[in-house]
């Protein structure tokens, strides 16, 4: 079973609260995505109560959360949010976010591992949103991090491991520190992928919250996370470039 | 006085957070604050005091990814 900051969670999938839509359809999604973590903001509320009825719709999901400084461009913006965050969901979990780039909603590295610091001192168990950058990453785990997050491709895209060599170097890099492909996943053939390579979670929001049977895609991305992570643990073959045939040629008919 | 309250001018009649909270009506709530960027916990509003000018930012529980 998948651990973070010593705590075990039966399911590789974490899935985002946003964009659904409607609650049913939220609760209908977790349901069947069998998800253990549900990443969740603080914002200022559009209307009164609004907050009141998310705070009650995920208290009923049972599954742990996961908050998030999405939004924040700056290591001060995150750190107050993440404070706000903790006394909010009564959580020290936090998934980082300081964005760099407005286009990519790339993560600032600086800005990311100043956060971090002073997050991880302050007693959070942080989840930073990270590229993968093995020296991005070293910091991180430097700062206090146990666990890294980096992204598969850009929020929201759905394009799935923009840079699989730069994922696979970072799993190698770092065998024993827990790694979750976080955003940009857009299918459930990618999350397979991501898990067939020794990912340990993926985190996704969008692909299922946007797609047209958001609670049956959310069963598709659980399927496919089992699937590729019975993958990884089996010990893929090695593929080759000529054919080897599958049955036995000793014993055919001669019939030429 | 007059402060900002999520990017918003209010009049308040407040001297601590936590009576502007109260004068919002906004008290009682699962709301979590900051006074000038800078967090205020649940426990230390009545303590920390306001003055006209100040940026007050009230945060609820919401959906993210």
């Amino acid at each position: 079973m998948v651990s973070f900051y010593g705590t075990p969670v039966a399911s590789r999938l974490m899935l985002g609260t946003a964009q659904y839509p409607s609650p049913k359809v939220l609760s209908e999604a977790f349901r069947r995505s069998g998800a253990g973590i549900a990443t969740v903001s603080v914002r200022r509320e559009a209307a009164a109560g609004e907050g009141a009825d998310f705070w009650a719709l995920v208290r009923k999901l049972g599954v742990r959360l996961l908050p998030n400084t999405a939004g924040c461009h700056s290591a001060r913006e995150a750190v107050t949010t993440a404070r706000m965050a903790r006394e909010l969901f009564s959580t020290d979990w936090i998934k980082l976010e300081v964005i760099g780039h407005a286009d990519t909603l790339q993560p600032d590295p600086w800005g990311l591992v100043e956060a971090a610091a002073i997050l991880c001192a302050e007693g959070f168990k942080v989840f930073p949103y990270t590229t993968e950058d093995l020296v991005l990453a070293e910091r991180l785990l430097d700062a206090g991090c146990e666990v890294l997050m980096p992204w598969g491709a850009p929020i929201g895209t759905g394009l799935g491991l923009a840079n699989r060599y730069g994922l696979r170097a970072l799993r190698a890099q770092f065998p024993d520190v827990p790694l979750v492909v976080d955003a940009g996943l857009g299918r459930p053939s990618q999350a397979a992928e991501a898990m067939e390579m020794g990912y340990d979670a993926v985190l996704l929001n969008t692909a299922v919250a946007k797609a047209d049977d958001p609670a049956a895609m959310a069963e598709g991305f659980a399927r496919a996370v089992e699937a590729g992570r019975l993958g990884f643990e089996a010990g893929a073959m090695e593929p080759r470039d000529m054919a080897a045939p599958s049955t036995p040629l000793i014993g055919k008919a001669f019939l030429a | 006085m007059k402060i900002m309250v999520n990017g918003t001018p209010r009049e308040v009649t407040a001297t601590t957070l936590a009576e502007a909270l109260a004068a919002l009506g906004r008290d009682g709530e699962t709301v979590a604050t900051a006074l000038n960027e800078e967090f205020v916990p649940v426990g230390a509003r009545a303590a920390t005091p306001i003055a006209p000018g100040d940026r007050i930012e009230i945060v609820a529980p919401r959906q993210g990814g």
